[in-house]
């Protein structure tokens, strides 16, 4: 073919990969080409499967098919290891660093140069990490260890890793999530002279103006498949966008009438450094108010401290005209309000405990006298919430492991709603159930606001935010860019503010 | 401020001086203390602590403890006596091969039920702390030698126990080349680097392409290996031997290892400094007396000290962060 003549043969190029895990489809027949010399981009929401695609590149996961191919020749990526063998380098974004080792080991670690003997050549190795980092633009000094160190410097060690290794096939995952401007420039820099040395750079990035200021190609996937690759000359944001997000809205939702109580949670001026900034909203009594934002965004941070499990720096959280003492979860329960956390089985359930002991955890004044917790009246609160949320439980006195994941869901929320709140924080509340528990959750909560509660959802489904959300707050790097009411709030003006595209506030 | 390596850590040079206080105190009660003779005592009687504690150092940088290092000691010491009560001419070099075979079993089987069955080495070695004890004494109640006696052994083997070279015991001289080899393994080849990986950051090992498992496993053996070679030299040393040898050893090899710098997260630690913190508590144990303290106080005092050192770490550890903390934002302005 003429045009495979022009095209130079990609370095690296993935053919129609499958991946799942479990029931979950993550990559749905992904192909995917990384020539010589570009920087191409991967875009995508949350869970649309660009992190699995960065495992399989990176030899930690391998595929249920496909084929990947690597300087023309097919190859199995069976280990990490394998993968750093055939040139391939993964920066990931969180930078990994025995912290207890100096730089210069952290870089050449299983490949320290040697001296006669297999005796490590230090003085060699040290030369040539602090040659690394010059070239880089950074002079860290080689023999200091990694603890300690910036994220942004982390990821100069892990780019030396990758020199060091002769790789020639790049990933970088969101490696921008945690840097200022300044490294971020610096660091796509590095990047383009790597491309201009002949690397194939794939670039994984949430932020939009980052791929069009770095990449020659985009590839957008959407819930595990491929939705669109073209050259960044081509293909414009709002074309972008409306790909990322592509799927229509499903009608899954309850209808509710917009709730206009009194102000039940009103935050001012919040801020914690590294976290988020100056955030004030107010919740209505009634009202859903959905909080959206990458992952990243501070979402979950700002949630936790509004709920006083982490502390704030300055700022003011109110629940029904009264102020909560900061870094208080007690205090904050007390005084009305309830969080259903992120991960349910880190932070929401005791899962070895019975069922209705997990249900009266967060209420055991309630059911107990003079300090002793009162059996009887543990299984009658169990029961009550169990039957209200509908859970399908075998024995209250079973494990709470035992119960599927939407179960275990209901279960922390039927424990949160026993203390009576007046607001109710829930963050990520249907991730990993399945959709008839994803409708029950729904339609819970939107019971439970027309009863008057007042419900900050915080989620990364945009579908779920815009369904069940009567005002949508997005936020982008620790701060609020956008607070839409629900005739506004769509998958793309929503986007566009979690992605700091343009300032919609 | 450079990060460069220096012979002695300053944690190292600490206990160098926590030691030289001790001597010079208890010296100036007894000066019996520091003579000759007190010193060879003291070289014997930490050269068998030491051989534990640098063994174990092994595992501790890899984020892994063995706590059957006791029992491991009690059986290979009783296999010593068995094997002279079965032939009394066995030769040294026989024991000594047999002892350190014994010990690297049992440490191949720490080392399976860790690597393979991803059981934790604090449960495991629990575990198995009981069970070599209990094949002790089943062995000694089966072949009804509740005590093998100096008599019993060969002279050539006590002598081996007792016996210097250029008036340095036999013993030190053993746990002297033992952890220069170790310390030699442990700074410069690529396999003792990732033994700090491996402890430093297990997922970052993997990733690494380092093979933690095989790694952990070997490392078992060889530290089962010099448990079993410390098991050996103790029946030569003391000459007695029953089924209840190096019961509660193990608390004083973490202690030593501990109190020597290793830290118990695993990923740093050097085996000097174990050996250092070896020789520190036995020098500890030797001055008591001298000083007026019971003996019965001894425990108390390795309790101390090993508390001492903790908090010592961690103040220190605080420090290193907020120095390295403030570079980094100094340079970043």
């Amino acid at each position: 073919m003429a045009e495979a003549e022009r095209a130079p043969r990609p370095l690296l190029e993935l053919c129609h990969i499958t991946k799942s895990f479990q029931a979950v489809q993550a990559l749905r027949g992904v192909s995917l080409a990384l020539p010589a010399g570009e920087v191409h981009a991967l875009a995508g929401e949350n869970g649309a499967g660009k992190s699995t695609v960065v495992r399989i590149i990176g030899g930690e996961h391998q595929p249920d098919s496909g084929v990947i191919v690597l300087r023309g020749e097919p190859v199995r990526l069976s280990s990490p290891l394998q993968a750093r063998r055939h040139g391939i380098a993964v920066i990931h974004q969180e930078p990994v660093q025995f912290p207890d080792l100096s730089a210069a080991e952290n870089v050449f670690m299983g490949r320290q140069p040697l001296r006669a003997g297999r005796r490590i050549d230090r003085e060699a190795m040290n030369r040539r990490a602090a040659e690394l980092f010059e070239r880089l633009g950074v002079p860290l000094d080689p023999t200091r260890p990694t603890r300690g160190l910036s994220i942004a410097d982390q990821q100069i060690i892990e780019i030396a890793k990758a020199l060091s290794g002769k790789a020639d096939v790049i990933v970088m995952d969101e490696p921008t999530a945690a840097l200022s401007a300044v490294e971020a420039e610096r660091l796509f820099t590095v990047a383009r002279g790597l491309a201009g040395q002949g690397a194939a750079l794939l670039f994984i990035s949430h932020r939009l103006e980052e791929v069009y200021a770095l990449c020659d190609r985009v590839t957008v996937l959407r819930d595990g498949a491929l939705v669109t690759s073209a050259s960044t000359g081509e293909i414009d944001r709002d074309t972008l966008v409306r790909r990322m997000v592509g799927r229509a809205v499903d009608h899954l939702f309850p209808e509710r009438e917009p709730g206009s109580g009194p102000e039940a949670l009103v935050v001012r001026g919040l801020n914690r450094a590294g976290a988020f900034h100056d955030v004030s909203f107010t919740v209505r009594s009634g009202e859903i108010v959905g909080l959206a934002g990458l992952v990243g965004s501070g979402r979950s941070e700002l949630a936790r401290a509004i709920f006083g499990v982490d502390g704030r720096d300055s700022g003011t959280v109110m629940v029904n005209g009264v102020l909560l003492p900061a870094a208080n979860p007690r205090g904050a329960i007390d005084r009305g309000l309830a969080l259903v956390p992120e991960d349910r089985r880190e932070q929401g359930l005791v899962p070895e405990l019975s069922i209705e002991r997990n249900a009266s955890l967060a209420r055991l004044g309630a059911v107990s006298r003079h300090g002793i917790v009162s059996r009887s009246s543990e299984r009658a609160t169990a029961r009550r919430w169990g039957e209200r949320l509908r859970m399908t439980v075998g024995r209250f006195t079973d494990a709470a492991a035992t119960l599927s994941g939407g179960n275990q869901q209901k279960l922390v929320l039927g424990k949160w709603l026993a203390t009576e709140p007046s607001v109710l924080i829930v963050d990520e509340p249907t991730r990993g159930i399945d959709i008839a528990a994803k409708v029950e959750v729904h339609s819970e909560l939107s019971r439970l606001a027309a009863e008057g509660l007042a419900v900050l959802l915080i989620s990364s489904e945009l579908p779920e935010v815009l369904g069940m959300a009567d005002r949508v707050l997005v936020m982008h790097e620790g701060r609020i860019t956008a607070d839409l009411p629900r005739e506004r709030a769509t998958e793309e003006t929503v986007m566009r503010a979690a992605t700091g595209t343009v300032d919609a506030a | 401020m450079t990060w460069r390596r220096r012979p002695l850590s300053g944690r190292e040079l600490g206990i160098v001086f926590a030691l030289l206080v001790l001597v010079a105190v208890t010296t100036a009660v007894n000066p019996a203390f520091l003579g000759a003779q007190g010193l060879h005592d003291l070289f014997l009687n930490a050269s068998i602590l030491t051989l534990l504690a640098v063994g174990q150092t092994l595992l501790v940088i890899t984020r892994n403890i063995d706590l059957s290092v006791g029992s491991t000691m009690g059986l290979t010491a009783f296999l010593s006596g068995q094997i002279y009560v079965a032939d009394h001419d066995t030769p040294v070099i026989a024991v000594l091969v047999a002892g350190i075979a014994m010990g690297a079993v049992c440490g191949a089987v720490n080392g399976a039920l860790v690597a393979a069955a991803k059981v934790p080495a604090l449960v495991v070695t629990l575990g198995t702390l009981y069970v070599f004890r209990g094949l002790d004494y089943g062995w000694a109640s089966l072949t009804g030698t509740r005590q093998v006696n100096a008599d019993q052994m060969s002279g050539q083997f006590l002598a081996f126990g007792s016996g210097s070279v250029l008036g340095v015991p036999r013993l030190t001289l053993i746990a002297i080349v033992v952890l220069v080899a170790v310390n030699y393994v442990l700074r410069t080849m690529r396999s003792g680097r990732e033994l700090y990986a491996i402890g430093s950051n297990p997922h970052a090992a993997r990733l690494a392409g380092i093979p933690a498992g095989k790694r952990i496993l070997a490392v078992f053996v060889v530290s089962g290996a010099l448990v079993g070679l410390a098991g050996v030299l103790h029946a030569a040393y003391f000459g007695t031997i029953n089924a209840s040898v190096g019961s509660g050893e193990e608390l004083a090899v973490v202690a030593a290892v501990v109190v020597g710098g290793v830290a118990i997260f695993g990923g740093s630690g050097t085996a000097m400094g174990a050996a250092l913190g070896a020789l520190l508590l036995t020098t500890i144990t030797g001055a008591l007396p001298i000083l007026g303290v019971p003996a019965l106080w001894q425990r108390a005092v390795d309790g101390a000290a090993l508390l001492l050192s903790i908090s010592l770490d961690r103040a220190v550890m605080a420090r290193l962060a907020s120095r390295l903390r403030r570079e980094r934002n100094a340079r970043h302005g």
